[in-house]
């Protein structure tokens, strides 16, 4: 093991700028150092931890939200890249009471046990749903990979994502 | 990660004059690799040039009747566009095999091209890697090489290049198109990645400062008879053992055209003009097949843990290319996974 040493203090403070962000319909504008990822930014400056940290490098989907209706990993995004999008997180999705579809899906079906993947999994969905590519279950199987469950909840998080895929179909047709 | 700073620029010209104005500076599209190795403090640039305001992430037809993918573009709307979906079902396929919706969302097309490998020991910055650190020597060459390269090596680097759109753009012909602070200039696909040779820690033949603005691809598509067969360990979003981008044209049972990429194998995506040029005139059958196949490999070298890519791309190459000729599988399995095993 390497010998853990305490990190000398940096030369200067870190350079800030001010980041304008546009979050579930309300503007934000934060003074943040530009390595600040979407990710913190949401969870540390703004209090919008329902967005979950996982690998921090893109290979759980825990941290995925929709710009400008795409859903994206936030964790491998700048906050300062992000200026002049329309940032939608789980905390945008519904509210207790009025539930997104997909909200109410993963309740009805059992689509979760910890829970911590979820938010990103509705998120996921619902970028899937906007992308309008996937009807088939193999097809939701094969653009659902990008999100991760340890717990394995995979056959149930299927059922509630094809639940409104199916409806959203019907509505088409 | 270091300490940077961030400009968002306005256009071409003034993001190469900011980037040559910056010793370490580096563009950002999408991030998604690039912020990354910053994370793992593999890159370490002082400062970020943003792109996405350069009006760069167009796709439109070309006068000639080619299509030029501008390098914002992203991997997501690039597959999912009307002219590549129909035009360039190659193309699609290739992206769509690669990563996931949310990095396809992100990556940008010229992004696609600039990614670094995927080598285990280059991410690790406690062993020797000659990509990361010139001279300091190569921990694949020896060590866990399942995933490194059989074809076009060198003694100092055996990593290999982790693209799947690429390989389909090198089988498609693909220019690449640069600006930089001598001008604009063109680059032929098979030019633009490098074989590793003495110097590993070159990925491509960019020069300092320039900038990949677009990608055209000429209008020959192959949309009748092609496939991109990914091998990996699970059935998706993994990087590929060996992939291959078939394309043909028949005339009947004859090969009329042909086109023969590979992926995973080697430095850069490994298109064979000698192994193409087997397959023309010749009868699409699997001994025409197996003839190009041992041509791509005739030079394969295996290092031990990933010897058994020669074979596997072998049997790869023959079935792309019948996958190609039957398009069969295709329309038997579902969209997003007609070419796997």
């Amino acid at each position: 093991m390497p010998q853990v040493t305490q990190a000398p203090p940096p030369a200067t403070l870190a350079p800030t700028q001010a980041v304008s962000l546009h979050i579930n319909g309300q503007a934000h504008t934060l003074q943040l150092a530009p390595w600040t990822t979407l990710l913190d930014a949401l969870r540390e400056y703004l209090d919008l931890t329902g967005t979950k940290k996982g690998c921090d490098h893109g290979q759980c989907g825990a941290c995925t939200v929709l710009v400008d209706g795409k859903r994206i990993n936030s964790c491998l995004s700048l906050a300062v890249m992000q200026e002049g999008t329309d940032i939608q997180t789980i905390e945008g999705m519904g509210t207790e009471g009025s539930l997104s579809p997909l909200q109410q899906a993963f309740i009805d079906h059992d689509a979760f046990q910890c829970g911590y993947c979820t938010p990103g999994q509705i998120c996921s969905a619902q970028g899937l749903i906007n992308e309008g590519k996937a009807k088939t279950e193999a097809e939701v199987r094969e653009l659902m990979s990008g999100n991760v469950c340890r717990c394995g909840a995979y056959s149930n998080i299927l059922s509630a994502v094809m639940e409104v895929v199916g409806k959203e179909l019907k509505i088409e047709n | 990660m270091n300490s940077f700073t961030f400009t968002q620029a306005t256009a071409v010209a003034g993001a190469v004059q900011d980037n040559t104005a910056h010793p370490d500076a580096a563009y950002i599209g999408g991030g998604t690799n690039l912020i990354d190795l910053m994370k793992e403090n593999v890159a370490r640039p002082t400062h970020l040039i943003g792109l996405k305001n350069l009006g760069l992430d167009t796709i439109e037809t070309l006068p000639d009747g080619g299509l030029r993918l501008g390098a914002l573009a992203t991997n997501a709307a690039t597959a999912w566009h009307p002219e590549v979906e129909s035009r360039y079902p190659l193309l699609n396929q290739a992206i769509l095999a690669g990563a996931s919706p949310q990095l396809r969302n992100m990556a940008t097309d010229g992004g696609n091209l600039m990614q670094r490998t995927r080598c285990y020991y280059f991410y690790d910055l406690t062993t020797p890697c000659n990509k990361r650190e010139p001279g300091s020597g190569c921990s694949a060459i020896g060590g866990y090489n399942r995933v490194c390269g059989i074809l076009g090596t060198s003694d100092s680097c055996i990593a290999t290049h982790p693209s799947d759109m690429c390989v389909a753009l090198a089988a498609l012909d693909t220019t690449v198109r640069v600006s930089g602070p001598n001008g604009e200039r063109t680059i032929k696909f098979e030019d633009f990645h490098r074989l590793p040779g003495d110097h590993p820690e070159r990925d491509n033949t960019l020069e300092p400062g320039e900038l990949i603005t677009g990608l055209d691809l000429p209008k020959k598509g192959f949309s009748q008879n092609f496939s991109y067969l990914k091998l990996r360990d699970r059935s998706s979003y993994a990087f590929a053992l060996v992939s291959v981008a078939a394309a043909l044209e028949l005339d009947g049972n004859t090969i009329i055209d042909a086109r023969l990429a590979l992926g995973g194998v080697a430095h850069k995506p490994w298109r064979d003009q000698e192994a193409e040029a087997l397959l023309i005139g010749q009868p699409a059958t699997a001994e025409t097949f197996g003839r190009a196949a041992a041509k791509v490999l005739a030079g394969a070298k295996g290092h031990g843990a990933n010897t058994f890519k020669i074979e596997l791309a072998r049997r790869a190459i023959v079935r792309a290319l019948k996958q190609a000729t039957e398009m069969k599988e295709v329309v038997d399995t579902n969209a997003f996974q007609n070419s796997n095993p």
